[in-house]
């Protein structure tokens, strides 16, 4: 496909890969903390709701100790989005220029929902104590439903940008544009946005529950603990499993719509019947190595027939093929540990339906203190196998994203300055995250709000 | 009318940005300035106050600035953007360390801790106004041309006009955060402090007039066009406002009516934002028209209605979180604090819930996982995300009657033997 006009000049940026890689950085910071924001909330307010109905302080106690952590985490979130919102300028001022029209709309929604999301977290954080409770509970409700709201915004933008629609192209100008019909009249939106907002449970409930199962380790065992765990504990067994029946239909509709990205998260160079999936291994020179190959197993997965056709990496020019390691690495890891973590939360739910009890054993809890890092790791793998699958394109088979980048020079210095600052932040988190759990254990009203 | 719209949104939102965002950041130059001892403690710990839980709220105007101009005016985005990188990301930076002090203050345990994180705090609320102002100046003084990086990378925004921009934008927010604290201060009853931001507040107020009135100056040199509109086109009007609200500020700070110096310190702000873009008007970038930057139409007509639909949700609750914050409610604890009395829920753990729940779940896997049609899909989604929910109130609740009712909240004893 020939090179597209664009609104400004498409220049050479000697740091194309960069300024990738700094897109990248940014991403890698800022989604964990959404999968926090659009989930965790909803957690807080159920224990609220069981404080409300039974008046045991116990989990008074845990709810406010949860805000604090809402409130943080929210701080932060609101600074690594807010540097997303510049970069599109910043680094990709070529695709804002050409496509803000298209896909601008799905932002400015986003932005009244996150101020909804950012007026009611103030409200809820600042008002323990000050609001009746039944106010302060229902001040915690647009948290829940803007969390969902701006993922479903967001979420409209990248699959637009995976699969185009709503608009023409003429000199480098968008014509006949219909920003509702490309944003939310997408097929593609549905799969991604069930897909991203059930792994926003399941990252918040493994690490969440990592966390006190952490301290199961250390011998504090309480009742504190034990309804602490049970809650984000018992939500990620149940969306673990579900996530693997989603994952399923993101497969597919990544088959129908992008083949070329499902020919790399494979490695399947020539267009095969009936293709093989391989486990592990390396893919050069056209081929995957050392892997352990499962007969027909493509065609299954992505067509659910055992001899149905796959589409080949060799169909399109080598210029417009992704790097096939980094999304065949990301997408594997994503399953692999997908998997994983469906079968230990089937196994949580086995031993709390049939013997009616927490799990007791050791190895249980070192899993859950294994499974909150997998669980971060899988879905930025599975952000990876997306957004780089999609490369070279930054709006697919429409802008390469070599015509996007901004002719501004300095890109390194921005990246490394940006490396520092999140090293920094990371730690501060980190930080500020252990101190907030070594406060003492107040069942009182606190009297400090945050 | 319909292609300048957005740009009155814009502008509106950025005169709002400045006003409210504005006074956070000079709440961080109040803290720098604050020196030490238990005084300085005490100015530090109100500007931390008094803005903690409106800050993100305030900050999302810069978010609705932005989003709002790239879907409405992308090339005049995404020229601005590239020229002026460097700015707009020491802006960035800014926002980014201020917003993480916010995070890490409530983790500090001593005074050493909290005075190296308001240290930080204060530095950032400085660079990011400057670097906000210093872009501001670039465009208003016509440097920065329509293209990918076109304009030059470093006087687009070290020059006269950007620097007299940036300079303005500290001292607006140090004027403000000042007033604001100063009314905060007298709603809460410090007369101290109260006296202190009063002081603040007029030093900084006849400072902020001196450098608005001595930058024309600065304009009739280095951005001609800009200050001859100002003083003889429509921006005039705009013009006399701004100084006569800021006269009516002092006087009002002067005479301790506080709660009006905050609207007319705003006011005086506005009339500077609204000024700047009658004195440009129909210009967006040098040879670019307002009428020739605008999206097309559909996505206008769909921006436009956006705002309006999503103003009529945000306004009310933007009034109720002020109105929480001002009328001092977020302030003591009030009479919310009542104890919480309540049942402990049922001890049963009823079947049904676990039949329903796997009704969903094989429903789901059905019409998700084998049925090919879109409405399939959604209908399975739906079961899934009802296996999930009857799931988790079957088994959650139960967790605790079960297991817990007999025994009486000890949660004092959070070492609990296993």
């Amino acid at each position: 496909m020939s090179v597209v006009a664009a609104a400004l000049a498409p220049v050479h940026q000697h740091y194309l890969v960069q300024a990738r890689q700094m897109q990248a950085l940014s991403f890698v910071a800022h989604i964990p903390l959404v999968a926090f924001a659009i989930s965790f909330p909803a957690m807080v307010l159920f224990v609220e709701w069981l404080y409300l109905r039974t008046g045991d302080p116990l989990y008074g106690t845990l709810a406010r100790r949860w805000t604090r952590v809402v409130a943080a985490l929210f701080a932060v979130g609101v600074i690594t989005g807010t540097l997303l919102s510049f970069e599109m300028g910043l680094l990709w001022p070529n695709f804002t220029a050409t496509f803000g029209s298209v896909f601008g709309l799905g932002f400015a929604i986003e932005g009244f929902s996150f101020f909804m999301e950012a007026i009611f977290i103030g409200i809820y954080v600042y008002g323990w104590d000050r609001l009746s409770p039944r106010a302060h509970l229902a001040s915690g409700i647009p948290i829940v439903i803007t969390g969902f709201t701006g993922s479903l915004m967001v979420i409209s933008v990248n699959a637009w940008m995976n699969h185009p629609g709503g608009f023409h192209l003429r000199a480098g100008k968008v014509v006949d544009v219909h920003p509702l019909s490309a944003l939310f009249g997408n097929t593609y939106l549905w799969h991604e946005l069930v897909h991203m907002y059930i792994a926003g449970y399941i990252v918040s409930g493994f690490v969440v529950a990592a966390i006190y199962a952490f301290a199961r380790l250390r011998g504090r065992w309480g009742r504190y603990e034990r309804t602490a765990i049970a809650i984000p504990l018992t939500i990620a067994a149940l969306a673990a499993p579900v996530q693997v029946l989603v994952g399923d239909w993101a497969g597919r509709e990544v088959a129908t719509h992008q083949p070329i990205k499902l020919a790399a998260i494979e490695g399947l160079t020539k267009t095969t019947r009936g293709a093989p999936e391989h486990l592990l291994g390396w893919y050069t020179e056209g081929q995957v190595r050392y892997g352990i190959e499962i007969p027909h197993g493509l065609s299954l997965l992505a067509f659910h027939s055992w001899n149905a056709k796959v589409q080949g990496l060799d169909t399109v020019p080598p210029s417009q093929r992704p790097p096939v390691n980094i999304v065949r690495i990301s997408f594997q890891t994503m399953v692999g540990i997908g998997t994983l973590l469906a079968l230990l939360g089937l196994g949580y739910l086995f031993v709390r339906i049939r013997r009616k009890r927490l799990p007791e054993s050791v190895w249980f809890y070192r899993a859950v203190v294994v499974a909150g890092p997998l669980s971060v790791v899988a879905l930025i793998a599975g952000w990876v196998t997306t957004e780089v699958g999609r490369q070279p394109w930054v709006v697919y088979r429409v802008m390469p994203t070599a015509d996007a980048v901004t002719g501004a020079s300095g890109i390194p210095v921005g990246y490394a300055t940006l490396a520092v600052v999140y090293l920094l932040l990371a730690c501060g988190v980190a930080w500020v995250l252990r101190r907030l759990s070594r406060a003492p254990l107040d069942i009182a009203p606190d009297e400090h709000g945050v | 009318m319909l292609k300048a719209l957005p740009l009155v949104f814009c502008l509106a939102g950025l005169a709002l940005y400045t006003v409210l965002a504005g006074a956070d950041f000079g709440a961080g130059f109040w803290q720098l300035l604050a020196g030490r001892g238990s005084h300085a403690e005490r100015v530090r710990e109100q500007a931390h106050h008094s803005m903690a839980p409106v800050w993100e709220a305030n900050h999302v105007w810069l978010i609705f600035v932005i989003t709002v101009f790239w879907t409405a005016y992308p090339e005049a985005f995404g020229s601005i953007a590239s020229t002026l990188s460097v700015p707009l990301f020491i802006a960035a930076v800014g926002i980014i360390l201020r917003g993480a002090t916010y995070a890490l203050r409530s983790g500090t345990q001593n005074r050493r801790e909290l005075e190296s994180i308001d240290t930080l705090f204060a530095i950032a609320s400085l660079l990011t106004p400057f670097a906000l102002g210093a872009a501001v100046g670039g465009i208003a003084s016509e440097r920065v041309p329509v293209g990918n990086a076109a304009g030059d990378m470093f006087s687009s925004w070290l020059n006269p006009t950007s620097i007299l921009v940036g300079v303005l934008a500290v001292a607006t927010s140090a004027y403000l955060a000042a007033v604001y604290l100063a009314a905060d201060a007298a709603r809460l009853g410090e007369p101290e402090l109260e006296r202190a931001f009063r002081a603040r507040a007029l030093a900084s107020g006849l400072v902020t007039g001196a450098i608005a009135l001595g930058g024309l100056a600065v304009l009739h040199s280095d951005a001609h066009s800009l200050y001859h509109e100002l003083v003889t086109g429509d921006a005039v009007s705009t013009l006399i406002v701004s100084i006569l609200a800021g006269g009516a500020t002092l006087a009002l700070v002067f005479a301790r009516s506080f709660e009006a110096a905050r609207y007319s310190a705003a006011l005086a702000v506005a009339a500077i934002v609204a000024g700047w873009a009658l004195a440009r008007w129909p210009t967006l970038l040098p040879g670019l028209m307002v009428q020739q930057a605008a999206a097309p139409h559909d996505t206008l007509v769909a921006l436009v209605v956006a705002v309006l639909a999503g103003g009529a949700i945000l306004f009310p609750s933007l009034a109720l979180l002020f109105r929480l914050t001002l009328t001092g409610r977020f302030d003591h604890v009030g009479e919310g604090a009542t104890r919480v009395t309540g049942q402990v829920l049922s001890a049963s753990m009823p079947k049904l819930p676990y039949r329903a729940a796997l009704a969903c779940l094989i429903a789901g896997v059905g019409l998700l996982n084998v049925a090919e049609a879109g409405w399939a899909h959604a209908l399975g989604v739906v079961s899934l995300f009802g296996f999930i929910v009857i799931g988790f109130l079957a088994l959650v609740p139960g967790a605790f009657s079960r297991e817990e009712a007999m025994t009486p909240p000890r949660a004092d004893e959070p070492h609990g033997p296993t």
